[in-house]
């Protein structure tokens, strides 16, 4: 079958590529344009180790196919920081060694990025909940919850 | 304990990892990034049937589909002979191993890997697949222990033998251990109370968020090299080399990162099938896991199933111990059912202690290590009946563990004398922790329990380069699960007196570095961590040298301080000190190169010990469980990095929590596994949790010039009792299986209801 041309900003860029009609958005990424920041844990929507930003909406890129993606601006882990200057939250990540393997870590970015982006003063309770589609199995979730609310308070201190 | 705390300037300081910018920036390499030129995919038929005769397997068809390079069955591999090998904290036969990476005779279980397909893309590789006939002879088959172990069971394996029993007959039991320790008959004489009670474990899988993944590249004259993501690239090699028939020498493993793996990838499951493809297709094949072969197909660990009853006088004294535990191993022998034995009372000084295990086959995938092997399992028993106990007694459960508690000099009855332990410690920490004696509200509970993990030492290897510029590589062969290069760093770094900054420790592939057993058994900072530290003391020692070279002084009137050699009195002479780099950078005139190497079997391993405080909130109409607060203590022997010691603690108690509560491997009757992925099998999410407090106890390990005792394991081990213990004093009602799921709370808050009423 002939493969979909598709035209997408990526990480400010943009980008065409090939894709099937099978090859999901992560596919994509991951196997035609290089960018294996997003990982694949599950490709079933449950583990959200592969989460982007699709027209400023969190989504797991397994769940969207790339012909989908046509016209769209599709943000991943590749274009958080900038430049050499690493985003808040991943200098706070360092920090605050809220990362133990690091598999889960750029969609964990990803999503508290997005959190932050909707909501600057998250409550405990709403950043286990807006994380809750973000598996990890290293850390507990301590030092994640602690390192985003951390990240928040000095964002807002700094604004 | 911190008072006798050295002055470190590295060592206990919360430095920033230094693999940490690639793994928050998506750069990090893990099993599945890694990509050759002219790679084809590989894919793998597993069997459907729990347990089946393979009669035939016809591929031709499936070597006719244009794109199809290679295909493989057991056939491609030679068989083995019976001869165990060490991998993890367990020993596996490589007359198992074969079969477990490839069916042979039988299919043992749904998942079970029986054919192998490489082609150019993934779509033709699974293609091909439905393209393999495989002829069945379905048999009856058995999921449960205890049914396993019945007359009359479904048998996995007619030729097997026991070990330490006789057999009457074909059996699924492979194995009987026993420990004894004094009289336990006469222990339950001198006691004023006695209680029995039975508990069961469910299987849980290690649930590491990176499927298993591997390239393999075999060259035309044999020579290959694996990239993969493994607990350990020489575990990879030898099993690789001995399945695959090839010799060590022509196989290079560079681990990629690793994306978690407790214990689950200490063995190899696509490593000998994608090396076998390459050999016969001729070009580098990918393999990965999808999350469902995860699950259906690599290790989980046990489920148990036990009986204990524990003696005890009316001042808590507890007299004696008996158990028998039972744990499923899974497709081929090999539960961890020595180690659930040896830990089970491990924290306690009794007197009479009689503990028989048995390691028994199913129709289940192969168990592989998962933190702390078996100790969990036995320790859900052990805390739980102690718990039990206390209130018998209308004791503290704090005080009656604290009273039993094992110390120094304390003979365990798995055979050594207890030194060096921080036991008490944690237990007398928890007692004065505020937590402890925070008001409960209504449904809502507390429970504690304790929990012991040996730890291990092993074969390391490292080296310590002296760059050119006064800067140091620490070459070491660990893969880093989960910041062990930040604390190999930073002892190199206390030891050579430089700057953390300027010590790049590198994990190194199988042909860059010597020897290092995998990463598993809470070793790494331990073990490792020793063989770097022994390595940057022989660079000091050679650093050294060449100041006393420069100086015509001999070389034992030099001394090593804070980066500088100096003359070791004023006896020696009137000299400068000399930096590490002023003497790095004048090396190639004072004799060359400064490599400093180690390579040991490490050994003097310091036990773990920690002691958990939980509390829950049951909910009276769903059964819902909700963690409300937990605290971990544990002794830590000293935390190189206290940031990722507490961070193991954390993780340890949660994967327990999650064990406790809602982990499972569900089987159909046809024996199949019922919930192979994320939304069946739940593993905790971040609103399932409340922060876990990490409370490190400092009893340094006198074995270890940094007092570092492994501290991965032993925090999985008390989580599933204090999660029970905190469910019955919520509610009164005793939870003896896991997972502690809301259907089952609901259903035994139901029958206490009825008991109630009908009382």
């Amino acid at each position: 079958m002939a493969k979909h041309h598709v035209s997408v900003t990526l990480n400010g860029e943009p980008t065409e590529f090939l894709c099937s009609t099978r090859q999901t958005l992560l596919d994509v990424l991951r196997d035609e344009l290089n960018l294996t920041g997003s990982k694949e844990g599950c490709a079933s929507g449950d583990c959200g180790a592969c989460s982007v930003m699709v027209d400023g909406r969190l989504v797991c890129s397994c769940l969207v196919m790339g012909a989908e993606c046509d016209g769209k601006s599709v943000e991943t882990i590749e274009g958080m920081a900038d430049g050499e200057k690493l985003h808040p939250l991943q200098q706070t990540f360092l920090e605050e060694a809220a990362l133990q393997c690091g598999i889960c870590t750029p969609g964990v970015l990803v999503a508290a990025k997005a959190l932050l982006e909707r909501n600057n003063n998250p409550t405990e309770t709403q950043v286990r909940y807006w994380l809750a589609g973000n598996l990890c199995r290293c850390t507990g979730y301590d030092k994640i919850v602690r390192a985003v609310m951390k990240t928040a308070a000095e964002m807002r201190g700094g604004a | 304990m911190a008072a006798d705390k050295p002055d470190y300037k590295w060592v206990g300081t919360r430095t920033i990892r230094p693999d940490g910018h690639d793994k928050v920036t998506g750069r990090a390499k893990f099993g599945s990034d890694f990509t050759l030129s002219g790679m084809i995919h590989g894919r793998v038929l597993r069997s459907a049937h729990a347990h089946a005769v393979i009669k035939s397997i016809d591929t031709s068809a499936a070597e006719a589909l244009p794109g199809v390079r290679a295909v493989i069955t057991s056939k491609d591999f030679a068989d083995q002979p019976s001869e165990l090998a060490a991998a993890g904290e367990a020993m596996v036969n490589y007359k198992d191993m074969t079969r477990n990476v490839m069916a042979r005779e039988k299919a043992l279980y749904d998942g079970h890997a029986v054919a192998a397909v490489a082609a150019t893309t993934v779509e033709i590789a699974e293609a091909a697949l439905e393209l393999i006939k495989v002829d069945y002879d379905v048999l009856p088959h058995v999921i449960d222990v205890d049914d396993a172990m019945q007359d009359g069971a479904p048998i996995l394996d007619e030729s097997l033998v026991p070990v330490g029993m006789d057999a009457k007959g074909p059996t699924n039991i492979a194995k009987r251990v026993e420990f004894t320790l004094g009289d336990a008959a006469k222990g339950f004489d001198a006691a004023d109370v006695v209680l029995e009670r039975s508990y069961k474990t469910a299987a849980v899988h290690q649930g590491y968020i990176e499927p298993h993944a591997v390239v393999s590249s075999v060259s035309e004259d044999g020579q290959a090299q694996i990239w993969c993501c493994t607990q350990g690239q020489f575990m990879v090699r030898t099993f690789t080399a001995r399945l695959c028939g090839m010799p060590a020498s022509s196989i290079r493993v560079t681990p990629s990162e690793i994306g978690g793996g407790f214990g689950g990838k200490t063995v190899v499951y696509l490593e000998p099938l994608a090396t076998m493809l390459s050999k016969k297709a001729g070009k580098p094949v990918k393999m990965t896991m999808s999350r469902e072969e995860v699950f259906r197909a690599s290790g989980p660990t046990s489920a148990g199933s036990m009986t204990y009853k524990i003696g005890a006088k009316k001042d808590g004294t507890i007299t004696a111990v008996e158990a028998e535990i039972r744990l499923l191993a899974g497709a081929f022998p090999g539960s961890p059912v020595q180690p659930a034995c040896m830990c089970a009372v491990a924290p306690y000084d009794i007197e009479n202690v009689h503990l028989v295990g048995y390691d028994v086959v199913v129709n289940r995938p192969k168990v592989a290590a998962y933190r702390a092997p078996g100790a969990p399992i036995s320790a859900f028993g052990a805390e739980s009946i102690i718990d039990e106990l206390a209130k018998e007694l209308g004791m503290d459960p704090l005080e009656i563990r604290a009273k039993n508690a094992a110390k120094d000099g304390t003979k365990a009855a798995y055979g050594p004398t207890f030194r060096n332990i921080g036991y008490e410690e944690t237990v007398k920490q928890a007692q004065a922790h505020a937590h402890y004696t925070a008001p409960l509200g209504p449904n809502q509970g507390r429970g504690v329990a304790s929990g012991f993990w040996f730890n291990i030492g092993g074969e390391s290897s490292a080296t310590v380069n002296i760059n050119e510029d006064g800067t140091a590589v620490v070459v070491s062969g660990n893969p880093d699960i989960g910041g062990s290069r930040a604390s190999l760093a930073m002892m190199a770094a206390e030891e050579l007196g430089i700057d953390y900054s300027n010590v790049r420790p590198i994990i190194a592939d199988t042909a860059s570095v010597g020897y290092n057993f995998l990463t598993g058994g809470s070793r790494v900072t331990f073990a490792t961590g020793l063989a770097v530290v022994e390595a940057a003391r022989d660079a000091v020692r050679q650093l050294c040298e060449r100041a006393a070279k420069i100086w015509e002084v001999d070389a034992e009137g030099v001394i090593w301080d804070d980066g500088h050699a100096k003359p070791a009195s004023t006896n020696v002479g009137e000299f400068e000190p000399l930096s590490l780099a002023s003497l790095a950078a004048s090396a190639s005139k004072t004799g060359g190169p400064i490599c400093g190497h180690n390579a040991q079997n490490v050994q003097g391993a310091g036990p773990g010990f920690a002691t958990h405080i939980c509390d829950v909130e049951v909910d009276p109409e769903t059964g819902c469980v909700t963690v409300l607060r937990y605290t971990a203590i544990q002794d830590v022997g000293r935390a190189i990095h206290p940031s990722y010691v507490e961070g193991q603690i954390q993780g340890g108690a949660a994967q327990g929590i999650g064990w406790a509560l809602n982990e499972e491997y569900i089987y159909s009757d046809k024996g199949t596994l019922d919930n192979p992925g994320f939304l069946d099998y739940r593993i905790p999410v971040a609103s399932d949790l409340p922060m876990i407090e990490a409370v490190m106890v400092e009893v340094p390990n006198d074995r270890h010039p940094y007092g570092v005792r492994g501290v991965g394991e032993v925090p999985i081990v008390p989580p599933m009792a204090a999660v029970a213990n905190a469910i019955e004093n919520a509610t009164g009602v005793r939870m003896e299986a896991l997972p502690m799921s809301p259907p089952r709370i609901l259903a035994a808050l139901d029958a206490a209801r009825v008991k109630q009423a009908a009382e």
